[in-house]
């Protein structure tokens, strides 16, 4: 077993490098500092572990070992389920809410990542059993690529982000032509025409009409704009609650909310970076629909 | 949105125009009135105001 020895600690390791790359605690406070991180990170230790560690059980066709492994593979879906729970009950809690999907887009990252992070061990390893210095090269390279890939998209790259007009017509708020909610105190009006910012924002094609359309997705626009620029918010103030309604005819969509700071380009810039949701994606333009091609 | 909306309270400057129903109704002497009536009721009830006319507004749980 000693032969192996030196490739799975390499592959352990590489693993390991790859899911301290992969963690990205930003402003969004997520994974939590410091407790979440560990959580994070000794899954992805044991995720790399369990990689490097069924080259060996191969090789030696010990074929117990590598059942068992399979099984712990398996254990990383629970992992997920437990994500989603506890990220769920805190969401109850939020002012503006992360929103179902956001949650299970973070749940599935979590799983996705440990996958990932087992493959490069498994690879490294098997690599490392033969020439060490070319598989931790491989291992670099990999990390590399994943880190690259797993990327997801932003809200710029599907749609045109716009100022919007804040306007009453009545009881009856507007964000340019778009109906949002009717309010009727007269104090809350004056305090959404101080505060509230309107932005509109522009589906590029049919794609991004539907993606935009989804309420997760929107829910999670609303999330990022109020966790990165503030919202003059408390619980209890139904009326500066900040809402999305879309515009049925051609899909765009209207946010209203009030944030700290009602400088537009900041804020153009913070719902740029919002993440397309993986739940929202959808590509009707891919599908046959009997159109007749010119 | 998906919760269940539902009437809690309607406010009016003219009861004739509101039959009763599910929710008490506060009548008010003017519109000053039902501004500041509503706006009472909104706090307390953490509650969303709407107007459906001048003179009629509704307090609706969301």
């Amino acid at each position: 077993m000693s032969q192996y020895l030196i490739a799975v600690v390499i592959g352990t390791l590489v693993g390991f490098v790859a899911r301290i790359l992969l963690i990205r605690t930003d402003f969004r406070q997520y994974p939590t500092y410091p407790t979440g991180r560990i959580i994070n990170l000794s899954f992805g230790f044991i995720a790399a572990f369990i990689g490097s560690v069924s080259i060996p059980a191969v090789l030696e066709s010990d074929w117990t070992a590598v059942t068992f492994l399979g099984l712990a593979a398996t254990q990383f879906r629970e992992v997920r389920k437990m994500e989603r729970e506890a990220l769920e009950k805190v969401d109850r809690k939020e002012l503006v809410q992360r929103g179902e999907g956001f949650i299970e887009g973070m749940a599935q990252a979590f799983e996705g990542r440990n996958y990932m992070v087992m493959f490069v061990a498994l690879i490294t390893t098997l690599i490392g059993v033969y020439y060490i210095w070319l598989a931790i090269l491989i291992g670099i390279i990999l990390t590399l690529i994943i880190k690259v890939i797993i990327k997801g998209k932003i809200l710029s790259n599907i749609a045109e982000i716009d100022e919007g007009n804040i306007r009453f017509c009545g009881p009856n708020l507007y964000v340019n032509d778009i109906h949002i909610k009717n309010v009727g105190l007269k104090s809350s009006k004056k305090t959404i025409m101080e505060r509230a910012v309107g932005v509109i924002i522009t589906p590029k094609n049919q794609n991004s009409v539907l993606t935009l359309s989804n309420l997760s997705q929107r829910q999670a626009i609303l999330h990022h704009g109020a966790n990165i620029l503030g919202s003059y918010l408390d619980s209890g103030e139904p009326d500066l609650v900040p809402l999305s309604k879309r515009d049925m005819a051609d899909g765009r969509l209207a946010v209203y909310f009030l944030p700290m700071e009602k400088d537009f380009a900041q804020i153009k810039e913070v719902l740029k970076h919002v993440p397309v949701l993986d739940s929202a994606i959808r590509l009707p333009s891919e599908a046959n629909k009997g159109k007749s091609e010119k | 949105m998906e919760q269940p909306t539902k009437i809690i309270a309607i406010i009016s400057t003219q009861d004739e125009t509101i039959k009763a129903g599910g929710a008490p109704v506060f009548v008010t002497r003017d519109r000053e009135t039902l501004q500041k009536v509503s706006t009472t009721l909104s706090r307390t009830l953490d509650a969303s105001v709407h107007e459906v006319d001048v003179n009629t507004m509704i307090l609706v749980a969301h």
